[in-house]
């Protein structure tokens, strides 16, 4: 076999997929993600971004094509892809160090068996994930008692103990305040970074997709067939959130987002299909 | 609750059938220190015994409905299939008061601790069926989806989401159904038996007509709900502490 390291991340071959008695949401849909790419995912609701995340995610699977992860063809959640989704991810009777202890306790009750945990599997301590997310102090608090954004860095503790490289992400940001958002799409970019994680985030909001996205692919009303991507290089850099560049891509995709259908297939400014 | 309120609502209640002791004035009601003087003899002589096998066919009745309702609650609720099917079997049960039944069991079951312990299986397992399928119903999915997306299967899943989150549900419906499966065992222990608080309180007051003995017995037989209760109470602050911390 080859070395996955030759493979892209992501790639999606003529992807249709529709919902039992639906129309298609995509048609025909062809898309790659390189490795260590922070992606996001821009449309209005019902454009089908969390779909194609569950997707990623070997929750769903397609009617027809194929999605590969690293060359493999993907059947099932994959053991180093991360989910975070917006809210109820966490168990609400559990502590916050089980609920960042799940997914390696899920592992340990199967055991390394290549399915539902990796044959190299090995139980972990997640103290230094809680200490690195600042959580520490509050590891014996329920979800209940923990602020939004607090919430959302368990979630991210939980998915980072188990090693993965490639992140997903479903509106994960969406319920908090601005100061808190804004702190932890810091926070989340650093630790791709770090991790060398191949990110992808769902988002309804331009600017939240502006902020994160090297790359952002924008789905418009169903079925979608073709991707429309815009490259955003200054995503991740200190300044980029005053920067001339992150308003005008922000105009130019509420223009886009405004038409009643998306743009044609031909290459706008702006677009740029390989890296 | 605080206990000291507890204490004090007790009290109040005391204090008012004292009053109405005094105004009533009839040996049908003696005051609750007559009464509890013949509660603490009566121990010593045979009560506790009846409040023993009271105890034990409540107890035998509420472990054997935990034990089979909440795995059936939990299949229900967990999947589709199951609830297609079983479902409306359970919404034509369920609001049947399983105590007409009472008559019926003892025929099949005969007059012995069986059929009273299956009554009171009955009244608790349809409750805690329902409350425990409601509630692995609406679990959110995206906690579903989290956790297969950890790498979850179907067991996993019920060890670490169903389960845990069916305990509240088993709890809320004994609470529930405590006060009536202990009123249906006193009518249960009417019927050809010579032990249970039933038979104590029916006998002494209807045939003896010795009244304080007959309040004693009522005293034990609230103990023995109150216990109960209070047991559950106990549990829940033990098993769910996520719910006390806000």
């Amino acid at each position: 076999m080859a070395c996955p390291a030759f493979f892209h991340m992501i790639t999606i071959r003529s992807l249709t997929f529709n919902y039992p008695h639906s129309l298609p949401i995509f048609q025909d849909f062809n898309w790659e993600v390189q490795r260590s790419e922070t992606w996001a995912i821009l449309g209005p609701s019902g454009c089908g971004k969390t779909t194609l995340l569950y997707l990623l995610a070997g929750l769903l699977q397609p009617t027809r094509g194929e999605i590969l992860i690293e060359g493999q063809p993907l059947r099932r959640p994959r053991p180093r892809t991360g989910l975070i989704l917006q809210d109820y991810g966490l168990l609400p009777w559990a502590t916050v160090r089980y609920n960042a202890e799940l997914g390696l306790r899920v592992r340990d009750f199967y055991g390394p068996d290549g399915t539902h945990a990796p044959l190299d599997h090995q139980s972990a301590d997640v103290t230094p994930w809680l200490e690195r997310l600042g959580l520490a102090e509050h590891a014996e608090k329920f979800p209940a008692q923990l602020s939004g954004g607090q919430r959302q860095r368990v979630a991210i503790a939980r998915t980072l103990a188990l090693h993965p490289d490639l992140l997903l992400m479903d509106e994960p940001f969406s319920s908090l305040d601005a100061i808190t958002r804004e702190d932890l799409h810091n926070l989340t970019l650093s630790l791709c970074a770090e991790q060398n994680l191949t990110l992808i985030v769902v988002t309804h909001s331009i600017e939240e997709a502006v902020s994160l996205g090297q790359k952002i692919l924008l789905l418009g009303a169903a079925p979608n067939s073709t991707a429309h991507i815009f490259a955003n290089p200054g995503a991740g850099t200190g300044t980029h959130r005053n920067s001339e560049q992150y308003r005008n891509l922000c105009a130019i995709l509420r223009e886009e987002m405004q038409r009643p259908s998306l743009p044609s297939p031909e290459k706008k400014e702006g677009e740029n299909e390989t890296p | 609750m605080k206990r000291r309120d507890v204490f004090l609502a007790t009290l109040g209640l005391f204090l008012a059938w004292q009053v109405a002791a005094i105004v009533v004035n009839r040996p049908i009601l003696p005051t609750p220190l007559v009464v509890l003087k013949v509660f603490f003899t009566e121990l010593g002589q045979g009560l506790l015994t009846h409040f023993g096998y009271s105890l034990w066919r409540v107890t035998a009745g509420t472990t054997l409905s935990v034990l089979t309702a909440a795995p059936l609650g939990l299949a229900i609720g967990g999947s589709q299939r199951w609830n297609r099917v079983l479902s409306p079997v359970i919404y034509l049960l369920y609001p049947i008061p399983k105590v007409v039944l009472v008559p019926i069991v003892f025929l099949l079951l005969g007059i012995g601790d069986l059929a009273k312990i299956t009554i009171i299986f009955l009244i608790l397992f349809f409750q805690i069926v329902v409350l425990v399928r409601d509630q692995a119903a609406n679990i959110p999915p995206q906690l579903i989806q989290s956790l297969r997306s950890l790498g979850a299967g179907r067991r996993a899943l019920f060890r670490f989401v169903y389960f845990p989150a069916s305990l509240p549900a088993i709890l809320t419906a004994l609470r529930q159904s405590i006060g009536t499966a202990v009123a249906v065992l006193y009518v249960t222990e009417l019927f050809a038996t010579k032990y249970g608080l039933g038979y104590y309180i029916y006998y002494n007051g209807s045939t003896l007509l010795d009244y304080p003995a007959m309040y004693a017995g009522v005293i034990a037989m609230s103990l023995l709900g109150l216990g109960m209760y209070f047991a559950v109470d106990w549990m829940e602050r033990k098993l769910c502490r996520w719910k006390f911390v806000n």
